[in-house]
């Protein structure tokens, strides 16, 4: 008998007893875990110091609205302890670590215990069969895989429901498309601009992802997207497209997902206290308006945060859900509390992209970064202004630009496009420069 | 031998032209010969004019991306067949051409280029006894 078994396949819910729960049930079990929580954190000397100046015990703890005594933690908390300073537990009851993409400063460290690994399969496994995966399912994760979570997140998952799962990883467009017919591939994990890329390749091969391929459902997620990119991907692929939100600090992908309404994400609120805040002055905002998002995770062994800023902004659509799902309902991420750039499911700050600029002598300090998305994809474009004309020369502008395309690949992992403009030319606003201007259709 | 041409970084934007122009016309700059070579993001502005190094100071403080490039300036008799020889004088001896841009000037050709390398032009220019202009022709 499998410590987690799987339900009937007629059944609607992967963990009946948690996903089907009442509003008082689900608070009272927030209580519960959160006072374990706090008890566990205060094994790790720095949220130990923290409770303690904050007055704070398990028994502080009396109903959900309690956690707002409990001080934030911020990603500079993760840094400045990297890479095990917050850990809970000891390092040798850890069986994983993943690490974020961040290049400014220390990266971030999250450790997993066993426990971690296996509640983080069961919430994925749950998101999948909610929107109605079955063990006879095939499952294609086209994720990075490595410390990239989406990769062994679903996987594990995916593996938990009972699916066939292949390990695809990102790229190469034509073996994806191989396997998918192969292999008989029902269901996707991949960012949404991927997701895109793979239908123009499929177009280009002659292949009509509706005859001659069994794709149904989609997850998209890591990458902010728009109602009408889901909608252009369903209508292209002839599937379900189910937006899918996850943090490495909480384990990865399986925080949250959408159920088969695709109105909101369920946040799991057996595993994640969440809040939504005014990000300046930090009180909750009230349900429909738009703040950001504070989660506590109180089902993690190795290393629970508590009031995590995840600076994503969004808001509370509901908690209630004709799907018989009473687990708070979020809105898709509306945008960032900070100026950081998610382009194609990878994090850049813009500090990343000057460091770079500024090493190149040719280059002056103003420089102005511009996402757009045209049909199928997201694009950045870089403009940098030149400090002196040192050239006459097209072939040696190009080349200039060409380094800097270089340079900025191997600092973001992405190619953005690079135009040089004369000094003088970039728009100078008053005290802090415009570096960012955002006119993808996602945020609006 | 060689002179000094402005080379101005300029925007592939309406206006941004005018803004040059301007800027040398109010100070009694006069234009010889120009042309603009371009790219889809932006173009260079090819400039021969009476007082070089005053128009790259003025531009220069009008911060404007500007430099001034040493520039031949081959005179020939304006019949066919004598730019092809003047070029052809060059290529022979391995002497590539950056850039050329030819106008007339005092009933002669005159072809405008940058050359490379630029030591081993002036020596053919000399040997094959070329003509040239010179700074002072245009003042």
């Amino acid at each position: 008998m499998s410590k987690f078994p799987v339900p009937d396949n007629s059944c609607e819910f992967f963990d009946q007893e948690h996903e089907s729960m009442t509003r008082e049930q689900i608070e009272a079990l927030q209580v519960e875990r959160l006072k374990e929580t706090i008890a566990r954190c205060m094994k790790n000397p720095i949220y130990k110091q923290r409770f303690e100046e904050a007055g704070i015990t398990p028994d502080s703890i009396t109903s959900v609205a309690d956690v707002r005594k409990l001080p934030f933690t911020t990603k500079q908390d993760l840094r400045e302890n990297y890479p095990f300073g917050l850990a809970c537990v000891p390092l040798k009851e850890c069986v994983r670590l993943h690490s974020s993409s961040g290049t400014t400063g220390n990266p971030t460290v999250i450790l997993h215990t066993q426990n971690d690994l296996d509640e983080w399969a069961n919430q994925v496994a749950r998101n999948l069969w909610m929107v109605g995966l079955r063990p006879d399912d095939v499952f294609q994760n086209s994720s990075g895989y490595g410390m990239f979570t989406g990769g062994l997140g679903f996987q594990y998952g995916a593996e938990r429901l009972g699916m066939l799962t292949v390990p695809a990883a990102a790229g190469n467009s034509l073996r994806q498309i191989k396997f998918i017919r192969d292999f008989g591939t029902t269901a996707l994990h991949a960012v949404p601009s991927y997701v895109t890329r793979l239908y123009e390749v499929m177009q280009e091969q002659g292949v009509d992802p509706r005859k001659d391929t069994q794709l149904k459902v989609l997850a998209i997620g890591a990458e902010p997207h728009s109602e009408e990119q889901r909608k252009r991907i369903e209508n292209m692929l002839g599937v379900k497209a189910y937006n899918s939100f996850g943090m490495s600090e909480m384990c990865g992908p399986g925080v949250g997902f959408e159920c088969k309404e695709q109105n909101g994400l369920h946040f799991w609120e057996d595993y994640y206290i969440v809040e939504i805040v005014d990000p300046e002055t930090l009180e909750p905002v009230p349900d429909g308006e738009i703040g950001e998002l504070i989660l506590t995770s109180i089902c993690r062994e190795a290393m629970p945060l508590i009031r995590y800023r995840t600076r994503d902004l969004t808001r509370v659509l509901g908690r209630t859900c004709p799907c018989g799902r009473n687990h708070i309902r979020i809105d898709r991420m509306r945008g960032r509390s900070d100026d950081m750039i998610v382009l194609r499911g990878v994090n850049i700050f813009p500090i990343q992209i000057e460091k770079i600029l500024m090493q190149f002598p040719e280059l002056a300090s103003n420089y102005l970064i511009t996402l757009t998305s045209d049909a199928d994809n997201d694009n950045m474009l870089v403009e940098v202004e030149l400090e002196e004309l040192f050239t006459d020369d097209f072939p040696r502008l190009l080349d200039l630009e060409k380094r800097i395309r270089r340079a900025l690949k191997d600092e973001i992992l992405l190619t953005p496009h690079i135009k040089l403009v004369p000094k003088g030319t970039l728009p100078v606003s008053e005290g802090k420069a415009v570096r960012v201007v955002d006119k993808r259709k996602v945020y609006q | 031998m060689t002179i000094k041409q402005l080379s101005i970084f300029i925007e592939n934007k309406s206006g941004t032209l005018i803004r040059v122009l301007d800027l040398l016309s109010k100070a009694n700059i006069q234009i010889i010969a120009s042309t603009i070579a371009d790219t889809k993001d932006y173009g260079i502005f090819r400039v021969l004019c009476d007082q070089p190094t005053q128009a790259y100071l003025l531009l220069r403080e009008n911060g404007i991306n500007v430099q001034l490039a040493d520039v031949l300036a081959l005179s020939i008799d304006d019949t066919p067949g004598q730019a092809a020889d003047a070029v052809k004088s060059l290529s022979s001896e391995g002497v590539g051409i950056l850039y050329m841009y030819s106008f007339l000037w005092k009933g002669k050709g005159v072809l405008v280029m940058r050359a490379d390398p630029s030591e081993k032009a002036k020596e053919i220019i000399t040997i094959k006894k070329i003509g040239f202009l010179t700074e002072a022709d245009f003042r």
